[in-house]
């Protein structure tokens, strides 16, 4: 009996968006014949039935306390539990910082492929195929799977969650399984992020290399509460000091999909489109009108951002 | 396994003068990751990017990056070599010489007809090979991720392969007695590990910029040595190269279109395109 298992992430005692995004895309794949998915999670039974209401057919609670801020190295035996109790042969983790981890140890442990960070999944001749980006998102790629078994990784964004249906039943089990991990986790510190987490804005301000001055972020980040959105950044301007990289949006930062999207002095790279291309509206502030976030955006203004993000400032607070 | 040679077997209070740490470096050569989108082609049929005419490929930047760890580590330790293998075809020396210029004492290309079209999966298997076949080492520094197929998957693949741990997205990396003290960038903040040798370690761009080879080093790098190894050579099967053994078969391979819609807001100041920009938000109820 094939199946699912859908490596469902937690935070601060909830279950992480990326996790709900997760279990729609199992439920689309369970549609075209998958067979059942089952939600492994580190934390307590109370979280399984959120799992299950979110679309899990049944919920593996590994209650290890090595699990809580564990690496890779502590999760692959509970995963390889959980793999081999439900009889899954497709693994699915978000691309985040537990799933690149997690993802390509738990594949060449077992001998088989991992595709990460991909945008699209569906059953073809009752095998897995995914669609990912590559060469930055310059090209898509699609891939099947070699081996049996077929592990891929999400970004984020790409599935909306489904409402929860609080009607849905389904088993709980629970595992105390945990490796030991020769990689010691002696401290973590977590980002001060002031205000809306950029994931959850609906609107986002983000500036490139092209404001030339670190404290130009003052600027947007006035701007950005104003429209009560969340502030990002290029990694140009992450690089140089100027933005925390808590706050890169781009294939290796951050994956936002907000109803509005305003680019100021970024250029566009394939790279940073990876992150912001499922905006709603992209707005583009830049004095180049050939820079590639002009293209793909709805609204450009070509000119210096100096001049302009001022006056916008002062615009918006006239008509809020 | 691989053999820890070097800094484990060294008493303790010894280690800082009598160090000999072995460190690999893995480099790979790529299209140049900064190619405009309308300079990148694709064939769809062979399922390959046509090289970007004018464009030279370039080394995966993270790379560098994971080189200049390498010898930071080395000049931290006193003594000790550091030998860069690179996977790919003839121009992929020229990676190798990248990172021979900038300090690096030794080069290996593994070169051979079996590994075009090959993927991730069995470059990890490759490289794990080579590395054995150098009798293991203290340290494998690699790249986050390689540019080309942004994949990030190489360092966990010749950590199971090899049995060593592996610590990904490393930020900065410090030499303790009990091995290395790194510190990785998590989506929402950082992360300090501690793991002891030998180790994979795999490098973020937050690490900082690499050194720039000074020409004297370039005119050295070109007289030191640079091995070329076969399939064979590291005792791969033909079962086990080529396209046709990927585990990742490779389906299909396009450009993804994009429309531009884009309407420039137009106004005879930068400040009137602003005004012009918050009505036409506003009138988009999107602010
Ligand atoms: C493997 C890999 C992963 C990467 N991941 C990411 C990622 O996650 N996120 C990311 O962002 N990048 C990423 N990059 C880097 C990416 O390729 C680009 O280098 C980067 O996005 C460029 O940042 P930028 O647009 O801020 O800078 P630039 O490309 O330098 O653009 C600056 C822009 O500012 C404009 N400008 C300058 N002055 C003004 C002014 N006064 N007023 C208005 N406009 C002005 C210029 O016209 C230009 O368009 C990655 C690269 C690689 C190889
Ligand atoms: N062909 C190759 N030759 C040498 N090193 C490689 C090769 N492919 C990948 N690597 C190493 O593995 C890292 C991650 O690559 P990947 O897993 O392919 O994204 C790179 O940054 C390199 O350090």
């Amino acid at each position: 009996m094939p199946g699912i298992l859908v490596i469902a992430e937690t935070s601060e005692g909830n279950v992480a968006p990326i996790s709900y995004e997760l279990l729609a895309a199992a439920r689309q794949l369970a549609g075209q014949g998958a067979g059942a998915v089952t939600a492994l999670f580190a934390g307590s039974e109370a979280q399984a039935k959120d799992l299950i209401a979110h679309g899990a057919d049944a919920a593996v609670a590994a209650t290890s306390a090595s699990l809580t801020g564990g690496t890779a190295e502590n999760y692959l035996p509970v995963v390889e539990a959980a793999l081999a109790a439900s009889g899954a042969d497709i693994v699915l983790l978000g691309q985040t910082s537990l799933g690149r981890d997690l993802g390509p140890a738990l594949a060449f442990r077992l001998k088989t492929a991992v595709a990460m960070d991909c945008v699209e999944l569906k059953i073809a001749g009752g095998r897995l195929r995914v669609t990912r980006n590559a060469y930055g998102g310059n090209a898509r790629a699609e891939h099947t799977w070699k081996a049996p078994l077929q592990v891929a990784t999400v970004k984020a964004k790409q599935f909306d969650p489904l409402a929860p249906d609080s009607g849905r039943t389904g088993s709980v089990t629970v595992v105390d399984t945990a490796g030991d991990s020769r990689v010691k986790v002696l401290g973590t510190s977590k980002a001060v992020a002031t205000g809306i987490r950029l994931e959850d804005a609906q609107i986002v301000v983000s500036g490139g290399r092209g404001l030339g001055d670190p404290s130009a972020f003052r600027m947007l980040e006035e701007l950005s509460s104003l429209l009560k959105g969340a502030t990002g950044a290029s990694r140009a301007a992450c690089d140089l000091g100027w933005y925390p990289p808590a706050q890169q949006v781009g294939l290796t930062g951050k994956t936002v999909s907000p109803n509005l999207y305003i680019a100021v002095a970024i250029s566009g790279a394939s790279q940073h489109m990876a992150g912001m291309a499922g905006s709603k509206n992209i707005v583009a502030i830049n004095k180049d009108g050939d820079a590639n976030m002009v293209k793909v955006s709805k609204f450009a203004v070509i000119d210096d951002y100096k001049k302009v993000i001022p006056a916008l400032i002062e615009e918006v607070k006239k008509l809020a | 396994m691989c053999t820890p040679i070097g800094l484990r077997q060294q008493p303790i209070h010894r280690r800082r003068r009598r160090n000999r740490v072995n460190i690999i470096v893995c480099v790979k050569q790529i299209p140049d990751p900064e190619t405009p989108a309308s300079s990148f082609k694709v064939d769809e049929a062979a399922r390959k990017v046509i090289p970007a005419q004018g464009i030279a490929p370039v080394v995966n930047p993270f790379d560098p990056q994971a080189t200049e760890a390498a010898l930071r580590l080395k000049d931290a330790t006193g003594e000790g070599k550091v030998t860069v293998i690179s996977l790919g075809p003839d121009s992929a020396r020229d990676a190798i010489k990248h990172a021979l210029a900038m300090g690096a004492d030794e080069g290996v290309l593994l070169n051979d007809p079996g590994f075009e079209g090959i993927d991730n999966f069995q470059t990890a298997v490759a490289l794990s090979k080579a590395i054995q076949k150098l009798g293991g080492a203290d340290l494998v520094l690699m790249g986050r991720q390689a540019a080309d197929w942004d994949m990030g998957v190489v360092p966990a693949g010749v950590g199971q392969i090899l049995g060593m741990p592996v610590v990904t997205v490393a930020k900065a990396i410090e030499s303790t007695p009990a091995g290395l003290r790194v510190e990785r960038v998590l989506d929402d903040g950082f992360q300090t590990v501690e793991v002891g040798l030998p180790a994979i370690v795999s490098v973020s761009n937050e690490f900082g910029g690499p050194r720039y080879p000074q020409l004297r080093q370039i005119m050295l790098a070109a007289r030191k040595t640079v091995q070329v190894w076969s399939a064979a050579d590291i005792g791969l099967g033909s079962d086990e190269t080529g396209a046709a053994n990927r585990w990742l078969p490779l389906e299909a391979l396009y450009v993804p279109k994009v429309e531009s819609n884009v309407e420039i807001i137009e106004g005879d100041s930068p400040e009137e395109k602003a005004r012009n920009l918050a009505q036409k938000l506003r009138a988009a109820k999107l602010i």
